[in-house]
């Protein structure tokens, strides 16, 4: 499968985004401290087609919430673009094409308990993106629309009429999706969803975002800190870490042949549920402070193969094989072996 | 990894009830809650043993009431939870009635404890060197230097980087993982027998998680400290624990071997919960699912809390409520093993 075949349905090119953590003015007078900036996402490159399930993995702060959230646009990007179906969201200026263009994409928080409006009653939670985008005016289509939505989300119609409060976490997020899908959208951002959740309610909501996916036909960029949940999701996965991509891969190859060292020592942490004695790679060290992160490759202070060059400069991004691509110097000379 | 001695001891306490006491002994317990529209069961009617230096795995989702009885076992029940039947015994002493001040005497000494987050369980203002003298002041007689030395080796022991000068650093100073190690420090300060650890690396990175996790099975191993570590995370427990209790609603599900209960669950519960988490290798297009929810504490159904999820359910789950029963090498709360008049002896 070549990747220009299709035109991909989501581009992301040379992403970047820069917050400014500097104390406040006052404070970098007196204490003569420079501006700091924390680079949260840093040059991030990758294609989502049609259909397929790409997900982001990664520890807390590698900048993968980030990146969710400038592809729905809650982040304006510091650099760099993001394109959907073909269109550069940047470069579109009217109103009106904007929305048009909003209306096929929406998200999926991970908190469903701070992420619903604990004064509203579900159906209008559920049809709020219906009389945002103004898809329908006939108060009884959308009540309509509403029961037909929780029923699609395993909830029953009579629910509309309850408050968030009454329901439990997992049927919480199941609101969620059902509001997330009233805009007919094609295109879905999961950020963490099922991380709130408890295990049997998680594999509930998994096989309901499973289900969705073969009915309408959705695409997810689907982020997670759990490698075995997107093991189970993901067609593709990209590995981050400290706000830069270390590798991608289709998932098959990423799990069992994985590239980057970070990959191979991320899934040594998975906890063996099997119990089959696997578990060779030793982990060590901690992610560091992004705001001054270390020179080079990033991850040359816990790399077992790092060397002078890691130090010192970072590695790009480039194809390994078909299907894989890896930012390392080791794998380049040859110095990573294989296992 | 495949040699796994304590569990093998850890299994034999049942067999042999009338030999030395187990470390740790809860016998039917129950907790409530008294309040304005009747009295709710949070526990009801579990018993379990934790022998000496054997890891008891705790598992279960949100409201199953493990770590109540985590809190209950180290006498830190909220008000009004109060515990309204049943006993806990150390080495066969009751330790659930004492008065206050001789609950003291027994927590950090005997039974210390370390919390989900620590960052809320170090204090911010002073350092951690100031914090691990004081509570080993508090429970060893020994001087301020001496003290001062088992705080340095203890951090050393748990893997802190330069001990000398980490000693006089405040908790901000360090990190995620640095902080629990910390907190893990402070629980060993009086040398315990038992840690209850509830969800020690749920606030923790994954590659952290790992790392802790191997502390503490380490630890435990030299020390001979036995452990109930409480978490939802059965990979956590498949990792460390000998031995592991499932609970549900309250109430024991099932509790055996680890290895076992992970690889051969005998409680429909168990089984669903088991199926339900995404195993990597696996290629499955949809997991195990377990229809509806744990019940709410004041709907808890009759007979077996289980049966109306459970796909096996039969007349008698609805009526009668299942105790532990033999299951293979395990023990569950199920009526798919009901015990036979003569039991055939287990392989």
């Amino acid at each position: 499968m070549s990747v220009e075949q299709a035109l991909p349905l989501l581009r992301v090119a040379d992403l970047k985004c820069v917050f400014d953590v500097s104390r406040p003015l006052l404070n970098r007078i007196l204490e003569r401290q420079p501006r700091r900036w924390l680079k949260a996402v840093d040059g991030v490159s990758f294609t989502i087609d049609r259909g397929e399930t790409f997900a982001l993995v990664g520890e807390s702060g590698c900048g993968k919430s980030t990146v969710a959230r400038l592809v729905v646009g809650l982040y304006e990007p510091s650099a760099g673009s993001i394109a959907f179906d073909g269109q550069d969201v940047a470069k579109i200026t009217s109103g009106t094409e904007r929305q048009a263009l909003r209306r096929r994409f929406q998200m999926i928080f991970q908190d469903p308990y701070a992420s619903l409006n604990p004064r509203w009653r579900v159906e209008r939670i559920v049809a709020e993106p219906i009389r945002v985008f103004g898809l329908m005016r006939d108060a009884r289509k959308i009540s309509e629309r509403v029961a037909e939505l929780l029923t699609q989300v395993g909830l029953s119609p009579a629910d509309g009429s309850k408050y968030p409060h009454e329901f439990s976490g997992g049927q919480r997020q199941r609101i969620c999706i059902a509001r997330a899908l009233a805009n007919n959208p094609e295109f879905l951002v999961c950020d963490e969803p099922t991380s709130a959740l408890d295990v049997s309610v998680q594999a509930q909501i998994l096989n309901l975002m499973k289900d969705l996916q073969d009915a309408l036909g959705l695409t997810y960029l689907f982020i997670s800190h759990d490698l075995a949940v997107v093991r189970h999701m993901a067609n593709r996965v990209g590995v981050m870490y400290l706000g830069r991509l270390v590798e991608i891969a289709d998932s098959r190859t990423l799990f069992e042949d994985p590239l980057h060292p970070y990959t191979r020592m991320l899934l040594a942490t998975i906890p063996d549920i099997t119990m089959s004695g696997r578990r060779e790679t030793t982990v060590t060290g901690e992610v560091p402070n992004p705001i001054t992160p270390p020179s080079g490759c990033t991850f040359h202070p816990r790399c077992p193969l790092a060397t002078e060059r890691c130090r010192r400069e970072a590695p790009e991004l480039v194809p390994i094989s078909a299907n894989q691509l890896a930012a390392c110097h080791a794998i380049g000379e040859g110095r990573s072996t294989q296992r | 990894m495949s040699q796994r001695p304590l569990a093998a001891t850890g299994a034999h306490v049942h067999s042999s009830p009338a030999a030395e006491p187990p470390l740790l002994s809860v016998r039917k317990l129950r907790i409530e809650f008294p309040g304005r529209r009747g009295t709710l069961v949070a526990i009801d009617d579990v018993s379990f043993d934790v022998a000496r230096g054997e890891i008891l795995g705790m598992v279960g989702e949100s409201g199953a009431g493990k770590s109540l009885t985590g809190a209950a076992i180290i006498g830190l029940l909220e008000p009004p939870g109060r515990i309204a039947g049943g006993e806990i015994l150390l080495h066969g002493e009751p330790i659930h009635s004492l008065p206050p001040a001789a609950m003291r005497e027994i927590r950090g000494r005997r039974i210390a404890m370390i919390f989900q987050d620590p960052l809320t369980s170090l204090n911010p203002l002073f350092t951690i060197g100031q914090q691990l003298t004081e509570t080993i002041l508090a429970h060893l007689d020994i001087g301020l230097q001496a003290a001062r030395r088992r705080a340095l080796d203890l951090l050393t022991e748990v893997g802190i980087p330069a001990p000398e000068q980490r000693i006089d650093h405040y908790p901000h100073q360090f990190s995620g993982g640095m902080r629990q190690r910390v907190v893990i420090a402070l629980a060993l300060c009086a040398a315990p027998e038992l840690i209850i650890a509830d969800e020690p690396t749920t606030a923790l990175d994954v590659s952290v998680q790992a790392q802790i996790i191997a502390l503490l099975r380490r630890l435990c191993r030299e020390h001979r400290t036995a452990v109930i570590l409480v978490t939802h995370d059965m990979g956590v427990i498949a990792e460390t624990a000998d031995r592991v209790a499932v609970m549900y609603a309250g109430r024991l599900a099932e509790i055996g071997p680890v290895r076992e209960v992970v690889q051969h669950p005998r409680h429909p519960y168990t089984r669903g919960l088991m199926g339900s988490i995404p195993v990597l290798g696996a290629d499955v297009h949809r997991l195990v699912q377990i229809d509806g929810a744990m019940p709410r504490l004041n709907a808890i159904p009759t007979g077996c809390a289980f049966h109306p999820r459970c796909k096996d359910a039969f007349e008698r789950c609805r009526l009668e409520r299942p105790d532990l029963m033999a299951a293979g090498p395990t023990r569950a709360a199920c009526w798919l093993y009901p015990p036979s008049p003569n039991p055939e002896p287990t392989p």
